[in-house]
């Protein structure tokens, strides 16, 4: 901050009018009473000149916060909008201007479509298998990483790798990982004496491999972030528990955990968020075969649904339902945890 | 035991701490490793057990067939525009907007703040049939602008350089460079864009690998053989217009190099810039 002490502020504003305005910059109060008369074209620019001022500082704000509100109209709320006025109409993706007004009939569709439900289901099942084991192992790592270590900050650089890894790549990767005949992970069961799993077709065996890749990828990011609130933690709070004669264990369960709370349910809400819009992840372990999420659609989530409806089967307006039909449920994600998160701080 | 520890609570970890640290590191990279070592190896290698442990011979070759069959030139080149121009504006806009949220005075402000929090929450699900019609109408398909445009500001963003230059920058700061006959952009160029420079720094590296990253819009916006970016073209090869599995690996290989090298450069401080978001956010 110091840097930009006065040396690198350009003395005077707009070199003419500026310098010819406020000679001494130091003194700006006295100024005026120190100006002998000032002749009409002097009093014409000091005026001109608070003018542009005022005009500036009320006018500003709002031009910085323009392109935000311009580019947000245009790309976010706008079609936002028109994706529910959408989801009443009849559009295919052939011939997106053509719509036909169909009220509320692409939800009612929905409501009987076993394949919403179903994926419906899945996005359940795998936001919640993915979810809580990747936040509580995010926990533990935290935990570990807030010891003093030598190489700290390579484990922490190590943890945030897969981040830096896309949904494709590592999707791609762990495809192989998990293959039926020759994957690494059926070959390491097979030492242990297990059969070899089909990963891709089973039911609960592909809905747990599919949630292997999203907590790979999530889990060094959630640590980091537990880490970061472990460190703000005050200590006083460990010595006096230390005091207390409480060992390390229980100073985790009763002064880390809690004082934790606030991250812990972000982190949960930002999950929850991410495990509703799946659909890389689905899409890509799937193979050549498409937008179907396995054979018997039994790892398709509700982002992939969206996807093969609108872009596989055409249906913009029933894409447009669906996508109405998630923001709904992650409203009544949002206020669950809201009421959750009311019911906690009560009890604290 | 807890006495003198003036530098902290923290204790040094024991040798199970690091044995669970390194076997949760192996499990973070060996996906990576392996990847690497899958591309150098040949598809009738890695149908056959055990799979490979090590590297083989055909890197470049495979990385060869990838480049030129998938478009990987392309698709990197192309990622590395979107990215930077995403990344750039979204630096650009929401220092200006955290500026003005954090230190000026205007009507609506905090209806407008919620506003941008509130949008956060809005999955992109939301908007890809009407940003689909719009791009098609305006027949951007396969162009990058596409792509670019409705990712180039950011809530998160906005509310990130807030919460920074409310503390970072001091309002007295602001007031001397307005006495001194600053307007509002001299204010910007002078005071607020180097105080906020660290911020952008993080901002700008975060947004950079989430707009490599991007998935969802880019395979709507953009087709595998037209003009891709990575991760499109890297969808593409997994859905086996080019069979061969070691190639599929080269290809997903050089999507993720430059950011690994990043991380490799870099790696501190993004570290520093997530721990930081997250106790500010």
């Amino acid at each position: 901050m110091s840097m930009l002490g006065p040396g690198e502020r350009p003395p005077a504003g707009h070199s003419t009018t500026a310098v010819a305005a406020a000679p001494s910059p130091g003194e700006e109060g006295a100024a005026p009473p120190l100006a002998p008369a000032p002749s009409a074209a002097e009093e014409r620019r000091r005026a001109r000149r608070s003018r542009r001022y005022r005009l500036d500082v009320k006018w500003s704000p709002y031009a910085f916060v323009m392109p935000f509100f311009v580019f947000f109209l245009a790309f976010g709320l706008f079609p936002l909008l028109y994706t529910g006025w959408a989801s009443l109409h009849r559009v295919e993706l052939t011939a997106p201007t053509d719509m036909e007004w169909v009220g509320l009939r692409n939800f009612s569709r929905l409501l009987e479509d076993e394949f919403f439900w179903n994926a419906l289901r899945n996005t359940v099942t795998i936001g919640l298998i993915s979810t809580v084991p990747q936040l509580l192992m995010a926990l533990g790592i935290a935990h570990l990483l807030n010891y003093r270590l030598r190489g700290s900050m390579f484990f922490r650089v190590a943890a945030l790798t897969p981040y830096a890894t896309s949904v494709a790549a590592a999707t791609l990767v762990f495809v192989l990982l998990f293959g039926r005949d020759y994957g690494m992970i059926n070959w390491t069961l097979g030492l242990a004496g297990f059969d070899n799993v089909d990963w891709q077709n089973g039911e609960w065996t592909s809905q747990l491999a599919v949630s292997t890749i999203v907590i790979w990828r999530w889990t060094g990011y959630n640590a980091l972030i537990y880490l970061a609130a472990m460190q703000s933690i005050p200590n006083d709070l460990y010595e006096s528990a230390a005091l207390d004669g409480a060992s390390r264990r229980q100073q985790f369960i009763h002064v880390t955990v809690p004082s934790l709370r606030p991250t812990i349910l972000f982190t949960c809400v930002v999950s929850t968020i991410g495990a509703t819009q799946l659909f890389g992840e689905p899409l890509l372990f799937n193979g050549s075969a498409g937008a179907t999420g396995g054979a018997d659609h039994q790892f398709q989530t509700l982002g992939l649904y969206l996807y093969e409806q609108g872009w596989v089967n055409l249906h913009l307006g029933r894409a447009s339902a669906i996508a109405w039909a998630m923001f709904l449920i992650l409203l009544v994600i949002g206020a669950v945890n809201w009421l959750l998160a009311r019911r906690l701080s009560k009890s604290a | 035991m807890f006495s003198a520890r003036r530098a902290g609570r923290r204790l040094h970890g024991g040798r199970i701490t690091h044995a669970v640290l390194i076997v949760f590191t192996a499990g973070s990279l060996f996906p990576l490793v392996w990847t690497a070592i899958a591309a150098s190896r040949n598809s009738s290698r890695l149908a056959r057990t055990p799979p490979p442990f090590w590297f083989g011979g055909n890197l470049l070759g495979n990385l060869e067939i990838a480049w030129t069959d998938a478009n990987m030139g392309t698709a990197l080149l192309n990622t590395t525009i979107v990215a930077g121009s995403v990344a750039t504006g979204t630096v650009v806009f929401s220092t200006l907007a955290g500026f003005a949220f954090a230190k000026l005075r205007f009507r609506f402000k905090n209806l407008l703040l919620l506003l941008v929090i509130g949008t956060m929450m809005v999955p992109p699900q939301l908007s890809v049939v009407p940003l689909y019609m719009l791009i098609a109408e305006l027949s951007w398909t396969d162009q990058l602008q596409s792509v670019v445009l409705p990712t180039l500001v950011s809530a998160f963003g906005v509310f990130f350089m807030r919460q920074y230059l409310i503390e970072a920058l001091p309002t007295e700061l602001i007031e001397a460079a307005r006495v001194d006959g600053a307007n509002s952009w001299r204010v910007v160029w002078h005071v607020v864009f180097p105080a906020a420079r660290p911020a952008m720094a993080v901002l700008g590296m975060l947004t950079f690998v989430m707009a490599w990253n991007d998935f969802f819009w880019p395979i709507i916006a953009l087709t595998q053989n037209g003009n891709p970016t990575v991760q499109v073209a890297l969808t593409g090869l997994g859905r086996g217009y080019i069979p061969d599995q070691s190639v599929i690996m080269a290809g997903a290989l050089l999507g993720t190099l430059p950011l690994l090298i990043a991380f490799v450069v870099f790696g501190k401080h993004i570290v520093g810039g997530i721990m930081q978001g997250a106790v500010k956010g």
